[in-house]
């Protein structure tokens, strides 16, 4: 059947299963949009305030259901808008399908209004991308992207459209999901295993070596990364964790990857890490890292990172083994497969004198009491007390979003929301309208700071449009609480240009976006207000005071030993 | 750049997507890592469809593995090999300009020529252009002899290179590991 360009992209999103998508119109991308007016039954469009805050709905979207996220947006500035979403897509592994439209091929090449060479700026921050200048070439293409963007190691793909593409007509043909793998583009990848498409197969000798290094071992310690979530794969997880009855440190992305009620969790590890966690990474034999890549804010120092245990590797990048630390063991597999091979393997093991010896040291970070203002954990507790127990977190990036995963307890993957690896200021609110779009019947929470939130706040406009009940909880220190604590322990004291003595009320600015907003400095008003926003089923702003001095306990400096605590 | 003591010249043979674009990305993966691309060399191969780039950066062993292994992610990749001096072999075709003054130089650069089994393309009454093709060693052998002259101009290809009998680059397929993965790469 004779098709457009543009309801050719629609019938490929429907053919995906793609029913929600975010985007930005603007003007080559009109008969997309025209297209998409005609499907507007199927597939439902959230138009954001920015291609940014589209970028990170359809991240969050993404990350909380597992699917495949999708945004739109127009050629030129609309595109780059959307390049950070893209690299915080990129460093998270988020699996996200960007479709943008440039000029028309007359155009193409002449500094023309609104153009941008997008597949040159992306190259670096996705997994692939493609300029299609043939409308023949469209649906294979998008079916090539979906697949690339979800399988292996998941990853964001961009793919953009010349605006005559969209106009032009070509022969469609419906072909389902299953069967894009068997022509085209795809069939060409997969003959030549450009792209693990298939989840490569586990050797089991690797399997047996690894079963033999376990049972050697007396003071093991598993580290649950990104991987883990992005695999689903949190009973298997758990069942080898029991299994080895070993302490289990969690990373900032493998949040959730583990119950973080197990009584095995030793809580985060890293540069905020807790004294259990850095203490038994130190201290450990043998060191099993599932789905993490060592990043720098967790083997701050590469050479000494658990000096004394042979480290071994788990993870589907087989790009990543010895990138960062160098490893004795590694099996390159999916997450899921090799765990259940292991533990179809693994006897109960006991270990309770090394687990004495981890638990002796806290788990967690006490706070004093804040007096006039709230202390981060105060907040926290009462978030956590009131709110649902899976309660979809997101968060920007910050102290709020050390604290915040330091002490809650994530009970399944895909509840924390946060950008470990890229660190984007105003990721939190667009992550949570994606999550909420989701998950519409789970109550999803934003943290964020007074910093964090002043980026992209012009979302709550999404949010109240399409009456999606995200709270906010603004960690309002006022100031950049995070490069405020390097300033202070780094500089001196020197707080240079860190300081946000300045508006705007954020009472006020949600009131002026149809939300609720309210001030709160104690712990009564706090529990209020929160009661008061889960029963109100609105979107909700609560600002709440804390001090400008509170710091991210324990620290240890970029590039120091792991226990070399600069502050405990 | 990465500083490393233990770096050496190391050759990566890539198969690629014969297309627009592709060459840029696989040298930017270089430069986005932190390495400079020392000599690269693009051209076609058997199939119309595919060009080998023959690469050599500076790396050491780790380096080197996860220089191939990045390059592997790269969608329009097909394989990557290493070539090692041991078990291939490598030529170069340097083309170089010589002002020669009076007939006894002349003389001389001929004589160097033939020595280096060097071809004299070009001449004229001040000038003699050679094309030499050898392994890097001996290009730079015969360049820094001619440098006694006043060379004018010299253009190199960089390397190229092929293995020893009969293993080809086809052999390395993404899925097998040369790249001391052990067995169980993908």
């Amino acid at each position: 059947m004779k098709k457009t360009g543009a309801e050719i992209i629609m019938e490929c999103l429907l053919e995906q299963k793609v029913n929600t998508i975010f985007g930005y119109p603007g003007g080559t991308i009109l008969n997309v949009y025209d297209a998409l007016y005609k499907y507007k039954g199927k597939i439902k469009h959230y138009l954001t305030a920015h291609e940014q805050g589209a970028a990170h709905a359809a991240d969050g979207y993404a990350r909380s259901t597992g699917k495949v996220g999708v945004a739109f947006a127009t050629s030129g500035p609309g595109s780059t808008n959307l390049t950070t979403g893209i690299a915080t897509a990129y460093i998270d592994s988020s699996p996200i399908v960007f479709i943008t439209c440039n000029v028309s091929e007359n155009l193409i090449g002449k500094d023309s209004f609104q153009e941008v060479d997008i597949t040159g700026i992306t190259l670096p921050i996705t997994k692939a991308n493609f300029l299609v200048s043939d409308v023949n070439k469209l649906a294979d293409t998008i079916r090539a992207a979906f697949s690339i963007a979800r399988s292996g190691r998941p990853g964001p793909v961009l793919i953009d459209i010349l605006k005559n593409v969209t106009a032009e007509s070509a022969e469609y043909e419906f072909l389902p999901r299953k069967k894009h793998r068997e022509s085209g583009k795809l069939k060409e990848l997969i003959d030549r295993s450009t792209i693990d498409f298939e989840t490569p197969s586990i050797d089991e000798g690797d399997i047996d070596k690894l079963v033999d290094m376990i049972n050697e071992s007396n003071k093991p310690l598993l580290i649950c990364g990104g991987g883990v979530v992005r695999s689903r794969c949190d009973k298997e997880f758990s069942e080898f964790a029991n299994l080895i009855d070993s302490p289990t440190a969690v990373t900032v992305m493998g949040g959730g990857g583990i119950c973080g009620r197990n009584p095995l969790v030793t809580g985060m590890i890293g540069m905020h890490g807790s004294i259990a966690s850095n203490m038994a990474c130190d201290n450990c034999d043998l060191l099993i890292a599932v789905g993490c890549r060592f990043s720098d804010r967790v083997a701050l120092d590469p050479k000494n990172f658990a000096k004394q245990a042979k480290i071994v590797h788990i993870d589907i990048d087989r790009s990543e083994i010895n990138k960062n630390v160098q490893t004795d063991h590694h099996i390159v597999g999916y997450a899921k497969d090799v765990l259940k091979m292991l533990n179809s393997r693994l006897k109960q093991q006991d270990h309770s004198d090394w687990k004495k010896f981890v638990f002796s040291y806290p788990t967690e970070t006490e706070y004093a009491d804040g007096g006039k203002t709230l202390n981060p954990k105060q907040i926290l507790s009462a978030i956590a007390r009131i709110c649902p127990q899976d309660t979809i977190v997101s968060t920007d990036v910050g102290q709020h979003q050390m604290w915040a995963i330091q002490h809650f307890h994530f009970d399944y993957s895909g509840q924390l929301l946060t950008s470990g690896g890229f660190g984007t200021m105003g990721f939190g609110l667009g992550a949570a309208i994606g999550a909420k779009v989701g998950n519409p019947d789970k109550c999803v929470i934003h943290i964020t700071g007074d910093g964090s939130f002043r980026m992209n706040c012009n979302e709550l406009c999404t949010e109240e449009f399409y009456k999606l009940p995200i709270i906010t909880f603004i960690f309002n220190n006022q100031t950049l609480g995070m490069v405020r604590q390097w300033q202070n322990l780094i500089y001196n004291g020197d707080y240079s240009e860190t300081t946000l003595d300045r508006g705007p009320d954020f009472v006020k600015l949600a009131e002026a976006y149809g939300l609720h907003g309210r001030r709160v400095n104690n712990q009564e008003d706090l529990c209020k207000a929160i009661e008061e926003a889960l029963a109100c089923g609105e979107g909700y702003v609560i600002d709440c005071m804390i001090d400008i001095d509170e710091m991210v306990r324990p620290m240890v400096k970029a590039g120091d030993p792991i226990v070399q605590f600069l502050l405990d | 750049m990465v500083k490393n003591e233990n770096a050496k010249l190391q050759t990566l043979a890539v198969l690629v997507d014969n297309e627009s674009g592709v060459l840029s990305q696989v040298s930017r993966m270089f430069s986005r890592k932190g390495y400079n691309i020392e000599s690269l060399v693009v051209g076609t191969t058997e199939n119309p469809r595919v060009s080998r780039i023959t690469i050599d950066v500076l790396a050491d062993e780790q380096q080197i593995n996860l220089l191939g292994n990045q390059l592997r992610k790269l969608l329009p990749v097909h394989s990557v090999k290493r070539l090692t001096p041991e078990t291939s072999i490598q030529r170069e075709l340097m083309l170089i300009k010589v002002h020669t003054m009076d007939g006894t130089q002349r003389n001389e650069v001929i004589q160097l020529a033939n020595v280096f089994r060097a071809q004299i393309i070009d001449v004229s009454i001040e000038t003699l252009t050679l094309a030499v093709i050898g392994d890097t060693d001996k290009i730079s052998a015969i360049e820094k002899i001619l440098k006694e002259f006043h060379v004018l101009e010299i253009a190199r290809t960089g390397g190229i290179a092929l293995e020893r009998g009969k293993a080809t680059i086809h052999d390395e397929t993404k899925e097998k590991g040369e790249f001391n993965y052990g067995k169980n790469v993908l």
